[in-house]
């Protein structure tokens, strides 16, 4: 199965000629991964920016960082985070995994999908450039500083004078097309390509959930492009979509971008609910519990996400049947969510658990999630929402959910599939290492914003007075940011010292049981020398125990 | 990298036929056009958010004429009639029969836009209704003039496509026609509704 | 220190509260469930360091239809009645009109302080709201109608109500009561620029007789003392008054905040400074040293000026 020729053993062609092959790749795996390194800088990019945040959130009263240079970190962390960060490396994963998992050679549309990815960077190219060139009020280099929701009438040209909005609009714009290209190539990829035999509901979960993410993604980001046309049109052409003067309404940009924000926090989070359905059962060592009721509620969750968008408004004053039927469609979304935190959890009864780092970050995620969920579950109680709505509860609520849950989800994944990418395993080591410290810098960051939220605190605030019971709490956060950090250096280290002298991977080092191991690592460019075929969901398994194999149950 | 070398040491299978009904590429072009329609459908909520909220005229019923707007839909909707006779020569390999129901199409096309660049012309000159004028004048012009964007961007395709089934640069298992006829009928979609909620309720 | 939202002033914030804990006691419920379940299986299942490598795969269990059943009803249930919970008290706290006879405030948001109005008393105060306690048995609510003049706000005294947006080209409405006199501390929540920090709002709940004196202090014109003539012209002069109204005088600017009787307010720049002679000054020399944005400019005044002006403002109480 192992096939010799792999990118590695061309070491001897020149750096140009390899550069000029990741380039012009075409080769899903290669824009997977070039995916993924894009997001790791962007990663460290918009840490930076949280970590200056801290710092300056450090005490109170703080001088360190004047009020439009905060106002810019935290518009350009959100963004970064969002768009740059966790869309880029979930469209990396489901690059470089899907035609491995389903079998087949590439993806539907595979110079397509290199246009999306180099629109995806463009786009935070295009963010960046705010910084050198944003002509805005304040003089050169003047980056957004419109929160990540950009809220009209912020962003008309009466109260953000200058470029630095029209970077935002932009660059997001540019790589919501990108995107969008994404999802089209995926759902042709994942509904056409499958390997013989492998019918739909026998999809590995990772590959169900992308195919919803995706069918999200060609319902959620045309409106916000819209959204965003329309806000160019009032700036440069005279509209008046969201000009409050001329009849306009600020209301209308909330609704619009919100119709996209909401899907777009689960498009982040199904492909995190993904990788989990594949790291819990393989390091349980057991089937995962309940696959038809996953996959189904994975769909109820893309069909209800796309109902949920107000109650990002409670607090507009909106209608008040509007407002029950938002907060009463928010809680239902519960259930398919909760369905899915069951059934992870029921794999793991009877296991095997092996604790390695994927697993680890997969613990971590089943743990952060479910806190982030049920916050989520109290903000969607209209009267408390308008409490704690736009406090720092709601901070840490959704960096509970897409951090803890998001991102964690990634991290492991990372573990996981690293050997496969590379034919290295990363260090167990300095993984536990990683988990440790981001997990217990996770929660000293943001656990302590729950309390700093109920005590009044407000969210985008650059400073703070003494004396609310907000100055120890923000300490906390602060010193568990740094340990993050620190955890996320490890991870640097980590990545190169493995890549460089890790231990070699061989195709299968989890012993697990979908198609991507049963091929090469890293996988040759036509993934498949030999196109398998399919009779269940577990394919590797039903290779392993021919004895008992999973088609027998299914 | 030397992926050469690698085809030539492993012959590479051919491609495995798959079960599903459509092609990747149809399946690529519905998806594509899905995502269009949520485009649209955000434009004519927000043409249908503000219809009637403006204080300043002109208002789509002082301005708009349904006649006019009734003959320019005659084009377009004979243009979906047109490139549907197009298929069915190219599918009988009638390559002259092809050409003269796409030139008819084509046609068909672009008396749809010069409608619009008159209507259009007549709304400015006339009626002073500009995007910048108020509500209506915002929410009209992007919605249809996103539509007419479409269109030339079909026409485009359409003049293309033409030209390489011509050149016989086409071959006959090609879905590039038959997907450029589906894009053009969804154009022709989003026109009725557009017709329906600008000119009919308008009016 | 209890966080103000927990030691609620007012039937709203009470009953926000109690909603408060319901929910916070059900989700503590299921977190306690699942995280322990989580926990416990985590400790049972794991494979004990150091125990000999074993390869055989534990029994394998594709799933069960009553126990999926169960936790998709289980759920389901418990959203539902919150999501009935939800609509009762929302319908309880928004939908009542306001009836004749009640104090109404109009307060707009601006960059970045507060406008109050007081339409049915004929004066206007910035950045401190004033409003006669409530009886809880005999409530007497106070309602704001909520504008903005430029981006959006959102008004959040936590210890009184939850908060309300001011959007502009909207009018929102709001039932504001206290139960107790003080002072209420709150401030502008939702995100609208440059000093969005600095945008705070202090609440004065003081009893009714109070209230009606605060009143009738308030629709009193300008108080004018011929000593401070210099400071009084420099004001008029110069573009103070083209941004500030000070009634019964030629100043009747609307861009800034209403200082017929600035030394009525303990705070100014809404709640930044403590309203006495030297912030004044301060302010007067240089806006942005306390507050980096704010839309007074700085007026370039000389020290002299500034002292004569700050003499001036002194005597408006
Ligand atoms: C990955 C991203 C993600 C996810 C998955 C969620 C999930 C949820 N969110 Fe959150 N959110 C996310 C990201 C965000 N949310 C936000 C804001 C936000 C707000 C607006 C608050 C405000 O602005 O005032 C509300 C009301 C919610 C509600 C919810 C709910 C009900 C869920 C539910 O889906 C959670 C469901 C999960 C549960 C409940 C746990 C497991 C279930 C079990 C165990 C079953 C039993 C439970 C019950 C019966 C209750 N979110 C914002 C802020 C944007 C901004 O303003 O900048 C972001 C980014
Ligand atoms: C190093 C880790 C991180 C730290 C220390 C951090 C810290 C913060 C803080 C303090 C804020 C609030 C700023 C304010 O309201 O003034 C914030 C906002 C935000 N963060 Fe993070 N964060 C981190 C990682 C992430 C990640 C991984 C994501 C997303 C996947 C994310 C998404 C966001 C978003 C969307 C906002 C809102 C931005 C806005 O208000 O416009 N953050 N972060
Ligand atoms: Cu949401």
């Amino acid at each position: 199965m192992a096939i010799a020729e792999t990118g590695q053993s061309s070491a001897a062609s020149p750096l140009v000629t390899q550069l000029h092959g990741w380039v012009t790749t075409v080769d899903h795996k290669r824009i997977g991964i070039l995916y993924i390194l894009m997001s790791l800088f962007f990663l460290v990019v918009g840490g930076v920016e949280a970590l200056l945040i801290r710092l300056q959130l450090w005490v109170p009263n703080n001088t360190l960082i004047g009020p439009d240079t905060f106002n810019q970190l935290f518009t350009m962390h959100g963004t970064t985070m969002i768009f740059f960060v966790v869309m880029p490396m979930l469209s990396g994963f489901a690059n470089y995994l899907v035609p491995l998992m389903i079998g087949c050679r590439d993806v539907a549309f595979p110079r397509l999908n290199a246009l999306g990815f180099w629109l995806a960077l463009f786009g935070g190219c295009i963010l960046y450039t705010s910084y050198f060139t944003g002509d805005a009020l304040y003089g050169l280099g003047s980056a957004p500083d419109v929160g990540w929701f950009a809220y009209a009438p912020l962003t008309s040209p009466a109260y953000a004078r200058g470029g630095s909005v029209d970077y935002w609009i932009l660059g997001t714009l540019v790589s919501g097309v990108g995107t969008l290209t994404f999802a089209v190539n995926l759902i042709a990829t994942i509904l056409t390509m499958r390997a013989p035999g492998m019918k739909l509901n026998q999809v590995p979960l990772f590959v169900w959930m992308m195919l919803v993410d995706a069918g999200l993604i060609i319902v959620a980001f045309p409106p916000l492009t819209a959204a965003q046309i329309m806000l160019l049109l009032d700036r440069y052409a005279g509209a008046h979509f969201f000009d409050t003067q001329a009849g306009g309404s600020a209301i209308l940009w909330q609704h619009l971008f919100w119709f996209f924000g909401h899907p777009e926090v689960y498009i982040m989070a199904l492909p995190a609910f993904g990788i989990i359905s594949e790291i819990v059962p393989v390091f349980s060592r057991k089937v995962i519990f309940g696959y038809a009721s996953m996959a189904a509620a994975t769909a109820a969750i893309g069909f209800i996400s796309l109902g949920v968008w107000a109650h990002h408004m409670f607090t507009v004053g909106l209608d008040d049947r509007l407002d029950a039927f938002f907060s009463a469609a928010s809680f239902l979304i519960a259930v398919p969510t909760g369905i899915k935190i069951f059934n992870w959890t029921a794999t793991l009864y009877g296991g095997r658990l092996q604790l390695r780092t994927p697993m680890l970050f997969a613990l971590g995620f089943l743990g952060m999630f479910l806190i982030g969920g049920l916050t989520g579950i109290m903000l969607a109680t209209v009267p408390v929402d308008w409490q704690v709505s736009d406090s720092y509860f709601l901070v840490a609520h959704f960096h509970y959910v897409l951090f803890g849950g998001s991102l964690f989800a990634l991290m492991g994944g990372c573990y996981y599939w690293f050997p496969k990418a590379t034919g290295k395993m990363l260090s167990e080591t300095l993984g536990a290492w990683h988990f440790w410290l981001l997990f217990v810098g996770f929660n000293l960051l943001f656990g302590p914003m729950h309390i700093a939220g109920i005590m009044g605190m407000p969210r985008r605030v650059y400073t703070y007075e003494a004396g609310q019971g907000w100055d120890f709490w923000n300490q906390l956060s602060t010193i568990g940011a740094f340990i993050m950090g620190i955890g996320f250096l490890i991870f640097f280290i980590n990545l190169v010292l493995s890549l460089r002298s890790g231990q070699k991977a061989g195709d299968d080092p989890w012993d697990a049981w979908t198609l991507e191991w049963a091929t090469s690592s890293p996988p040759a460019s036509y993934n498949f020398e030999q196109i398998p075929t399919v009779r269940s969901r577990r394919p590797l398994w039903d290779l392993k125990h021919p004895e008992d194999p999973d088609w027998k149950y299914e | 990298m030397s992926k050469p070398n690698v085809d030539e040491e492993i012959p590479i299978p051919p491609p495995v036929e798959s079960e599903f009904p459509l092609s990747p590429a149809q399946v690529g072009m519905a998806t594509f056009l899905c995502s269009e329609a949520a485009f649209f459908s955000t434009l004519v909520v927000a043409y249908l958010i503000y219809l009637g909220e403006d204080q300043t005229g002109p208002t789509p019923a002082e301005s708009l004429s349904l006649t006019r707007a009734v003959i320019n839909s005659a084009f377009l909707l004979g243009s979906s009639g047109t490139i549907m006779l197009a298929m069915n020569a190219r599918k009988a390999k009638s390559l002259n029969g092809f050409s003269v129901w796409m030139f008819g199409t084509i046609t068909l096309g672009v008396l749809f836009l010069v409608g619009t660049a008159y209507e259009w012309e007549e709304l400015i000159y006339q009626d002073g209704l500009t995007i910048g004028r108020n509500l209506f004048g915002t929410t009209f012009y992007t919605l249809i003039g996103f539509h007419a964007f479409h269109v030339t961007l079909g026409l485009v395709l359409l003049t293309v496509i033409t030209f390489l089934e011509r050149a016989g640069r086409l071959s006959a298992k090609s879905e590039a026609t038959e997907l450029v006829s589906w894009y053009w009928h969804f154009v022709d979609a989003v026109w009725i509704v557009i017709f329906g909620v600008v000119y009919w309720m308008g009016t | 220190q209890t966080p103000e939202m927990f030691d609620p002033a007012s039937p709203d914030a009470i009953e926000i509260r109690e909603l408060f804990y319901l929910v916070l006691a059900i989700t503590t419920l299921i977190f306690v469930l699942v995280g322990g379940a989580l926990a416990y299986f985590i400790y049972r299942f794991r494979d004990p360091p150091g125990a000999p490598r074993d390869d055989s795969e534990p029994p394998q269990i594709y799933g069960s239809q009553p126990i999926e059943i169960a936790w998709t009803l289980a759920p389901t249930l418990i959203v539902l009645v919150l999501s009935l919970v939800v609509i009762r008290s929302v319908i309880a706290m928004r939908s009542e009109p306001p009836t004749e006879g009640t104090l109404r405030v109009r307060a707009v948001g601006h960059q970045w302080w507060w406008e109050f109005e007081y339409p049915e008393f004929g004066f206007t105060t910035a950045n401190e709201l004033v409003i006669p306690t409530s009886d809880a048995d005999a409530p007497t609510p106070v309602y704001l109608q909520l504008e903005s003049a430029d981006v959006i706000h959102s008004f959040w005294v936590p210890k009184l109500a939850g908060k309300t947006d001011l959007v502009p080209a909207k009018t929102n409405r709001m039932r504001l009561e206290a139960n107790a006199a003080g002072i209420y501390e709150g401030r502008c929540a939702e995100y609208c620029g440059t000093q969005h920090a600095k945008m705070l709002i202090r609440v004065t709940a003081v009893s009714p007789a109070e209230f009606e004196k605060w009143v009738a202090d308030q629709q009193r014109s300008a108080a004018v003392a011929a000593s401070v003539d210099a400071g009084r012209q420099i004001f008029m002069d110069q573009a103070c008054a083209n941004c500030h109204t000070i009634r019964g005088e030629p100043a009747i600017g609307k861009f800034g905040p209403d200082l017929t009787h600035l030394m009525s307010r303990h705070t100014i720049a809404s709640g930044v400074l403590e309203n006495n002679r030297t912030n004044l000054a301060d302010w007067l020399t240089d806006p942005d040293q306390a507050k980096p944005g704010s839309r007074m400019p700085n007026m370039r005044l000389s020290p002299t000026e500034v002292k004569q002006l700050v003499d001036y403002l002194m005597t408006l109480e």
